[in-house]
């Protein structure tokens, strides 16, 4: 057997070459099938051909490779326990931490103002930053449930689907505005919420996980089957596209036009970049109400009901309030989030809405780190991007996507960002009374 | 009937009579009658699987006994039926409040803000179900500084201050359990039960808490019912005692009765392991 080095003091090299050895080893092993022999067409019938040099290399690299990556790990080590005082810095380091997110979500914030001014022609940029804060509102809204109250919700893109297929038949049916239909809708999902909470309130774990797993199904299920009701897996389309407060973006006609009243001259990127500035806008408001309800009594029982329900009940907590609560509080933000979708595809069909979505959503919610609020951008920015990059790649695209999820998870276990900060500190509350 | 011990003089808190708890064939506890007074320490003893821990349970709402009734005499609700109370409502309506055997603090969260969080509902009802707290009106801001002023009062009695802003799940054993206490008191308990305060503490933690019990009984004005292995506390601190095996009560008088009863003595001489070292600190070897 090759013999592995142990993680412990620094290996002599003839220890790390012996280690390099046993993995050439099995790169020689596993490279004789699948590199050593190959086969050929030759007149309609197969020949096999050896190619040793190649193999030869291919062991060489993994040789080199492993000797490489070894000596880089050792370094690394090396440095992190040469650094005195690693725990009496942890806090210092734990608050520059803070300080940073801070100043990294202060950046985002502008950067996503001005992104729309500056990519104004692109139409390919916006689009896919419109994208990235359909995921990030999702993200915070199943934030809610997932990373705030623990309750894992492998259904989010049920409420998804709720909110926009509310707004489609309250727009196609009754002929109701995008602003009036948003609340109603976000109204309605969070009584899917509640429908979904109810049932549920005894589960916990992979429980829970199965019941909003089928919750999820059940609604996309039902929209493929019904068809008076729904349109069916052909789904809804020409659902009005939002206007700018009454005025419509469109090429000048009788009533008065965005471009026209603005004196601008028409272009269809107006209308890119206002959809843009509503997500924004909405997602910048779902941020604001989560981050605030988290410092409140209503927040503070989210993240104890997740630490522990037993203790919750003997300290006079109603725990089905509190769950309740984080379930249609979730779902109306995941709602709010479908309107936007609806309005801004203009065609809805179940096939937007399937478990991928919940899947993709509830990753986003782990990548970035459980409760994290700027954790959730990231890790929108990530998923989005790395799949948008990838179109490069074609076929190895979710090939990408997966290493790269495996690396995050590798490289922070507890998701992009996992630092819990407090919502109370005792200097504060030293200096807030009086 | 109520008891006419030693301890009976005042006005018993709770009562509990003829309380039964069944598991299928197993009596947990078995037609359990006791006084707790008012502004006392109880201790409830016996060895592993006596039903002290299933005896808080039926208490704070956690099982509903098979038969038999818990009643709180409120100062200002009147008498309350616990047995019929939910879990929440035992703690929140008769002010029942109860620590755990395992320590279950919320542990990612700061000490300071178990603290708080043992204050929900006044927080929430201050908040308007969190209107008031969105908009940061002043009622709601006042309700929070008298909640973090609580918080602040029990930890600087607990003598855990300086740990106000560690997450609660880092702390030592000892502390957890310290801090579980004073996250109970913020409850405003009338009735605090405690299922195992010493346990995996050192002599010189236990000794502390000897102190604290003492302290909340004569200070705050609590009553105190706690479970409890560790005879220097049970003999030192309690003014009353309730000794359980088999979910039988065996007999309850005060710590020198105790000590002195043959039936105690029978019964834990008669056990073999669990018994014998529960005898030799009963008699006071380790003390």
């Amino acid at each position: 057997m090759p013999p592995f080095v142990a993680a412990g003091d620094a290996p002599t090299w003839a220890e790390r070459g012996r280690d390099a050895a046993g993995i050439a080893l099995i790169a020689l092993l596993l490279g004789i099938p699948m590199i050593g022999l190959t086969t050929v067409d030759q007149g309609g019938a197969l020949r096999v051909l050896t190619r040793w040099p190649l193999l030869a290399a291919f062991v060489a690299a993994v040789f080199c490779g492993r000797l490489l990556l070894r000596h880089a790990l050792d370094l690394l080590k090396r440095r992190r326990r040469g650094r005195p005082g690693a725990a009496a810095e942890d806090e210092e380091s734990g608050r520059r931490g803070v300080r940073m997110i801070g100043w990294a979500g202060w950046l985002a914030f502008g950067a996503a103002l001005v992104l729309p001014l500056v990519f104004s022609d692109n139409r390919y940029v916006v689009d896919t930053a419109t994208t990235v804060l359909i995921y990030v509102m999702l993200g915070w809204g199943l934030n809610v449930v997932v990373g705030l109250a623990g309750l894992l919700d492998l259904g989010h893109a049920a409420f998804y689907a709720v909110g926009a297929y509310a707004y489609a038949l309250l727009s196609t049916q009754f002929g109701w505005g995008f602003w009036a239909a948003l609340p109603v809708a976000g109204l309605v999902a969070a009584v899917f919420g509640l429908a979904l909470g109810w049932p549920c309130l005894r589960l916990r774990g992979d429980y829970l996980a199965i019941v909003t797993l089928g919750f999820g199904e059940i609604v996309r299920v039902a929209l493929v089957n019904w068809t008076d009701f729904s349109g069916g897996p052909n789904g809804i389309s020409s659902i009005p596209r939002p206007s700018f407060f009454g005025l419509p973006f469109a090429p000048s006609g009788d009533a008065p036009t965005f471009a026209a009243s603005f004196g601008l001259e028409f272009s269809p990127m107006h209308r890119i970049i206002f959809l843009y500035y509503v997500i924004l806008a909405l997602s910048l408001l779902t941020n604001a109400l989560v981050s605030r309800l988290r410092r409140l009594p209503a927040g503070r029982a989210w993240e104890a009901m997740r630490e522990d329900e037993i203790a919750c009940r003997a300290l006079g907590m109603n725990v089905t309030n509190v769950k309740l609560s984080a379930f249609a509080l979730g779902a109306m933000l995941g709602g709010l989030a479908g309107v936007f979708f609806a309005a801004r595809q203009g065609f809805i069909s179940p096939e937007s809405f399937t478990f991928n979505e919940s899947a993709i959503i509830l990753s986003i919610v782990v990548l970035g780190g459980m409760g994290s609020q700027l954790g959730v951008v990231l890790a929108s920015l990530v998923l989005v991007l790395i799949p948008e990059i990838g179109r490069d790649f074609s076929e190895y695209r979710m090939l990408l996507f997966g290493a790269a999820m495996i690396l995050i998870m590798v490289w922070r276990p507890g998701g992009i960002l996992s630092r819990r900060e407090p919502t109370l500190r005792h200097a504060a509350a030293e200096g807030g009374h009086a | 009937m109520p008891e006419t011990g030693a301890a009976g003089r005042a006005t018993p808190l709770l009562s509990v009579e003829r309380l039964t708890m069944r598991f299928g064939g197993l009596a947990a506890i078995d037609d359990l009658s006791m006084d707790v007074p008012a502004n006392r320490i109880t201790a409830v003893i016996g060895p592993n699987g006596a039903g002290k821990t299933t005896f808080f349970n039926c208490l704070t709402g956690f099982y509903k006994p098979t038969a038999g009734s818990v009643r709180l005499n409120h100062p200002e609700r009147g008498a309350l039926r616990l047995e019929s109370l939910p879990s929440h409502e035992v703690a929140s309506l008769a002010r029942v409040v109860r620590t755990f055997q395992n320590i279950r603090l919320f542990s990612k969260m700061t000490v300071l803000e178990n603290l708080v969080v043992a204050q929900h509902n006044v927080l929430q009802r201050a908040s308007r179900f969190s209107l008031a707290g969105l908009l940061g009106l002043p009622s709601y801001r006042r309700a929070e500084a008298r909640a973090l002023d609580k918080a602040a009062d029990w930890l600087r009695r607990l003598g855990l201050l300086d740990k106000a802003d560690v997450p609660a799940g880092g702390l030592p054993y000892g502390t957890q359990r310290r801090v579980e206490i004073a996250r109970a008191l913020c409850v405003d308990p009338l009735l605090l039960c405690l299922d195992e305060p010493a346990a995996g503490l050192n002599p010189r933690e236990s000794g502390e808490l000897n102190e604290l019990l003492l302290r909340l009984v004569e200070e705050a004005r609590l009553t105190l019912l706690l479970i409890e292995h560790d005879m220097s506390v049970v003999m030192n601190v309690s003014d009353h005692i309730c000794v359980l095996n088999y979910g039988r009560k065996i007999a309850e008088g005060t710590p020198e009765e105790i000590r002195n009863d043959p039936q105690v003595i029978k019964a834990y001489l008669g056990e073999e392991d669990a018994g014998d070292t529960f005898w030799t600190v009963l008699t006071g070897t380790r003390s």
